[in-house]
């Protein structure tokens, strides 16, 4: 790896005297040493499969509805039985697997861009810090679901609209981190430096600042992305979510609410999937942290 | 000490306003025409009208800020479209529930999440530390609503310990009052023991590693004193730190848990008015929810001096 500090190049790389290391051995040492990100990959990947290959893992049509075959429980013809309306859920699970991924996923994207856009600026921006970070104190003061549920409220049922609603809550916590990290860079000499050698400030900030935020800012993002993942699912839980129409596991969820006494298996399945993802991506996110920032690591 | 706490609760004035503004706001930041989705899609012209009028949807934005928070102040927080009561009204109603089922989650979080922190940081490196965080990793993962199935399918229906759904008011004696309550704050709780034993065992790590407590252990003070009066009284300013930002989770995580356990608590109310696309009451619930957020992270702030006189501001 070399090293490049303000745009200088130092240590070129040294030759390899050692005997390259055999590939296999590699995986091994990184499994060794990172068996949270190996796990919570590995599970993260296997959702991943099932959300993109969906129509070819056995499933049927997740909408159809068959009254003659409602709440069966889990047998050879239905994995995972059938709800009221005699819709399989094993499909319905399966193809909810996009939904809660997509959402997930879309809500870490957004809330990273536009919370280190705003972070950013605020660090060095000093007459906009003051203004930025008092609305962003405002908007952490109102509990996030909350906020979620109120925007949901005004807004139609829609995947886009749940993912709009969960990334607002979201923002001002990166926004601040990454200000956070802004502000100690600032006083760094690599970027002392940069200015007093005429750099102009676009430049900086995208060539210096921003490659120094991503190692804090993507163990964030693996968090946001777990939190919007049970958002979703709760906002569709007690209907202010993805439209009932589009199987989410939310919503399957709401619909075996009123039967999970008798009939918990309707609630049971995307339970288990729910939490396996969420786990999944918290994982990844507590080793991606100990491998970026050992310091943390200890300290958390 | 008394200045600080004057000149922090004068500090949390703007705070609430910005707050009310947001909160208020919402109806104009969303798109579309507010009124006609809080009417639904049967609605007829005149009833979106009425909704507009009812909700000041044809007045100037400003003029109609002022008049809102003027009517919040003398405690307005306006009327339900579906009940046509007081909002305060119904919300005050739901109020000791609600306020009973966090206060017992927050003493039960707190009394298992510390020693179980504690616990870990002592035995750090050791089966008993990585066994109490896995458990914290598998806290913040599985979702409320999944922790209150499944403790209800496993304690209510198979072991009849305790009631599947339901509130009994402290008014009918506290044993009914407690037993009614505890598979709920235990779900509720889920994650709140998460965050606040993983804070416990990083801040008591630090904590431990420190000279004043190899000095402690030196002269020969017993472990359970070095523990629980040297060392966990100086990792308590990060640890109520998290007991109050974790304070939202709890908040958010009511309105799930009284969903599941049918209490009628304001989380109840809340979801009743998604239902009903009664914005009025929404509207109402976030703005005490957030007061009451700020209010907690006040009294947190309050709470530093107390464990850390170094602190003045």
């Amino acid at each position: 790896m070399s090293i490049t500090l303000g745009g200088v190049a130092a240590a070129p790389e040294l030759p390899d005297v050692l005997p390259p290391r055999r590939a296999r051995g590699r995986v091994m040492r990184f499994v060794v040493q990172h068996p949270t990100i190996v796990a919570g990959g590995l599970l993260l990947g296997v959702m991943v499969f099932i959300a993109i290959f969906a129509p070819w893992l056995g499933t049927r049509d997740p909408e159809a509805i068959s009254p003659i075959y409602r709440l069966r429980p889990p047998q050879a013809a239905y994995w995972f039985g059938t709800d009221m309306l005699g819709r399989d859920i094993y499909s319905r699970v399966i193809y909810g697997s996009r939904v809660s991924l997509g959402v997930g996923f879309s809500v870490a994207i957004l809330a990273s861009g536009i919370g280190m856009a705003i972070g950013v600026v605020s660090g060095f921006v000093r007459w906009l810090d003051m203004a930025l970070m008092r609305i962003m104190d405002g908007l952490m003061s109102i509990p996030g679901i909350l906020l979620a549920i109120a925007l949901m409220a005004l807004t139609r049922g829609s995947v886009y609209n749940v993912v709009v609603a969960i990334t607002i809550p979201q923002v001002p916590q990166v926004a601040r981190l990454v200000r956070g990290v802004v502000l100690t860079l600032r006083e760094q000499p690599f970027v002392e430096a940069a200015v007093a050698s005429g750099t102009r400030l676009p430049k900086i900030l995208i060539k210096h600042i921003v490659p120094n935020t991503m190692a804090a800012l993507s163990v964030q993002a693996t968090y946001i992305c777990a939190s919007a993942m049970v958002i979703e699912a709760i906002l569709s839980f007690i209907g202010a979510g993805t439209p009932p129409t589009i199987p989410s596991w939310g919503n399957i969820m709401a619909e075996g609410r009123a039967l999970w006494q008798i009939k918990p298996y309707i609630v049971f399945f995307p339970a288990v999937f729910l939490s396996i993802t969420v786990l999944a991506v918290n994982l990844l996110g507590d080793g991606l942290r100990d491998a970026l920032d050992p310091r943390l690591a200890k300290r958390l | 000490m008394l200045t600080y706490i004057l000149r922090r609760i004068a500090a949390t004035v703007p705070v609430m306003g910005l707050v009310a503004l947001f909160v208020f706001s919402l109806l104009y930041i969303a798109p579309g025409d507010p009124a006609a989705i809080i009417a639904g899609d049967q609605a007829t012209v005149q009833q979106i009208a009425h909704i507009r009028a009812s909700l000041g949807l044809d007045r100037p934005f400003l003029v109609r800020f002022a008049d809102w928070f003027w009517h919040v102040l003398h405690g307005d927080l306006g009327t339900s479209i579906f009940t046509n009561l007081p909002v305060l009204k119904m919300i005050e109603q739901r109020a000791p529930t609600t306020l009973s089922l966090m206060t017992i989650t927050l003493v039960m979080s707190i009394a298992i999440a510390v020693p179980m922190g504690v616990l870990a940081a002592w035995k750090a490196g050791t089966w008993i530390d990585r066994t109490i965080m896995v458990m914290a990793v598998l806290g913040f993962s599985v979702p409320v609503f999944v922790v209150g199935y499944v403790l209800a399918y496993a304690f209510a229906l198979q072991l009849p310990w305790f009631p599947v759904q339901g509130y009994v008011s402290l008014s009918h004696g506290f044993w009914p009052w407690l037993r009614s309550l505890i598979l709920p704050s235990l779900t509720l709780g889920g994650i709140y023991i998460a965050l606040i034993a993983r804070i416990t065992r990083a801040t008591m790590l630090e904590v431990l590693s420190q000279d004043y407590i190899r000095t402690a252990r030196a002269k020969g003070v017993g472990r359970r004193e070095i523990l629980y009066v040297h060392a966990l009284k100086n990792a308590a300013v990060p640890i109520v730190t998290i007991i109050g930002i974790g304070f939202a989770a709890l908040i958010g995580g009511a309105v799930v848990t009284e969903s599941v356990f049918a209490l009628p608590g304001i989380g109840r109310l809340t979801v009743d008015a998604i239902l009903q696309r009664d914005y009025p009451v929404i509207q109402g619930v976030v703005l005490v929810f957030s007061f009451i957020y700020v209010l907690v992270n006040l009294v947190v702030d309050i709470l530093y001096t107390v464990f850390d006189p170094r602190i003045r501001y």
